[in-house]
């Protein structure tokens, strides 16, 4: 047994009158792993969201959008694209034509980033604030979500209201992916099931959300005076279980969507129709 | 059957201390606690050790077993590995008084800060009666044993010794969350006291509280969440604010 050094400083578990411990954590498990693997995801997704935004093509094959680009509602859309029309116009920045996608792509990066699942999984994997629980994190202050820009995060619910709106016109283009490629209806490709799954995984991360379990019910004071309400939290509180789950699947369903009409319209796969 | 088991102790007071290497016996089905009374009982008869019900139900033996925050009498030795050496020491956040017993006065601080439940003036005993739905969420949070976990696994205190003077801790977030959810609780500016005074704005919900509680309390979505989401009705939502000037109400009801 050796008598440890006195480590103390002014502040964190090494503050005075705490135990003098010289390790910043004791915990023998693999601490690590879960913000490692966090970390590779999202940077893994970003890089890739980051290249589909920015390269402007291969994102519509007729009937299939892909979910970076929808509503695509530039002039520079591709012939077919622009469903709702093409009220931004076109943008040019420093004479670069900015993607239709960066247009739309702000309003679910605002929702996943100001998510109280996401916050939990960057909080711990990029930020190490903290990495694990009962690791010590690196850095001297710490004023959480009190100020700019993090104070930001309170914003959740507008963002929440965004992604519903993109929720229905994901919806809509899965349902004009039962056409074909000449427009007519009654025909369904593995595009169409692409597409369908895409959507309903995007309703269940919005459906199980913390803004939508507050604002369905949580906020009351008092169920008994409003069952449907109450029934309404009751299943959203159940699916907030599996936010964490729904949020991954999601990401991953956006990117796998877009990957399989980049595929499609660049011609590297056939769409195959099933009827 | 019996095996022994090496334990890593810390032993020492605010000012000085160490990790001291023990072997003891530990019988099948023992907990943690079990075997530091038998190390107190044959080999450190001064060992300082906080317990009480041995039952998960008192919230005293709260101590870091291998780092992480737990109850010592919720502890199984046979969760270790054969061999592996149990390091056992204080709460880390708060201060060590000796050995394995720390002094939590900083939350009975914390709760005295807290406002008391307040029904309407006047109401006598037995006036109401609450439906089960209106009352189950408080009731979670009434499973609280008070063991401190929660505090001392908060990186926000725990890393941040000056928040401590600002930041009441998920323990406090529960209390809060509670009262406000309480039917018959009218105090009006709960939420607001919550973010400006108690320190809620300074979780970022990483959720090691909910990771540690004993009770199984989420704490962190089914108290501190909604206790956002209440913040940002109150303050965060000019709809919702304008909609409280113009129907005269905090909130709905």
């Amino acid at each position: 047994m050796a008598l440890l050094d006195s480590k103390v400083e002014e502040t964190g578990v090494f503050s005075a009158g705490r135990a003098l411990l010289t390790d910043k954590t004791l915990r023998t498990d693999r601490w690590w792993l879960q913000p490692l693997i966090t970390f590779t995801v999202l940077i893994l997704f970003v890089i890739y969201a980051t290249f589909r935004a920015f390269e402007n093509k291969n994102y519509f094959a007729e009937p299939l959008i892909s979910p970076f680009y929808s509503p695509c509602l530039s002039t520079v859309c591709v012939e077919g694209a622009a469903h709702f029309g093409s009220p931004i116009g076109s943008i040019t920045l420093f004479g670069l034509l900015i993607s239709p996608a960066l247009f739309i792509l702000i309003f679910p990066l605002g929702f996943r980033m100001t998510c109280y699942y996401y916050r939990k999984a960057y909080y711990r994997s990029f930020w190490m604030s903290p990495p694990a629980c009962a690791v010590a994190e690196p850095h001297k202050k710490y004023t959480g979500e009190t100020r700019a820009p993090l104070i930001l995060q309170n914003g959740h619910r507008w963002f929440f209201y965004a992604g519903l709106v993109l929720n229905i016109i994901l919806t809509y283009d899965a349902i004009i992916a039962f056409k074909n490629e000449e427009g007519e209806w009654g025909h369904m490709s593995v595009g169409t099931l692409v597409l369908l799954a895409n959507a309903t995984l995007l309703w269940l991360y919005s459906a199980s959300c913390h803004t939508c379990r507050h604002t369905l019910g949580g906020r009351l004071k008092t169920f008994s005076k409003h069952p449907i309400r109450y029934k309404a939290w009751t299943i959203v509180s159940k699916l907030n279980h599996y936010h964490p789950n729904f949020a991954w699947v999601s990401l991953f369903g956006v990117a796998l969507t877009d990957l399989y009409v980049r595929q499609v319209a660049s011609g590297a796969i056939t769409n195959f129709y099933f009827f | 059957m019996s095996k022994r088991v090496k334990l890593r102790i810390w032993r020492g007071d605010s000012k000085t201390g160490a990790l001291k290497d023990v072997e003891v016996e530990a019988n099948e089905g023992e907990v943690v606690l079990d075997v530091i009374h038998r190390v107190q009982a044959t080999q450190m008869g001064d060992l300082a050790v906080r317990w009480n019900c041995k039952a998960g139900k008192c919230g005293s033996c709260s101590m870091e077993i291998n780092g992480k925050p737990r109850l010592a009498c919720m502890t199984q030795v046979a969760n270790f590995e054969e061999g592996e050496t149990i390091t056992i020491t204080p709460l880390r956040a708060f201060p060590v008084i000796k050995d394995l017993v720390t002094d939590v006065s900083f939350n009975y601080k914390k709760a005295m800060e807290v406002d008391s439940f307040t029904p309407p003036a006047g109401l006598k005993a037995g006036e109401v009666r609450m439906a089960q739905v209106d009352v189950e969420r408080s009731q979670e949070f009434r499973k609280c044993i008070e063991c401190f976990l929660c505090q001392d696994t908060c990186h926000v205190i725990r890393d941040h010794e000056e928040n401590k003077k600002s930041f009441a801790g998920p323990r406090f977030f529960i209390r809060l969350a509670e009262l406000d959810m309480h039917p018959l609780d009218i105090l009006k500016n709960r939420k607001q006291k919550a973010q400006a005074e108690h320190g809620l704005g300074m979780c970022n919900i990483t959720k090691c509280c909910t990771e540690v509680c004993p009770e199984h309390i989420k704490i962190t979505d089914n108290a501190i969440i909604p206790m956002k989401e209440r913040v940002v009705d109150v303050k965060y939502d000019p709809v919702r604010w304008l909609g409280s000037k113009i129907r005269k109400r905090e909130g709905i009801v």
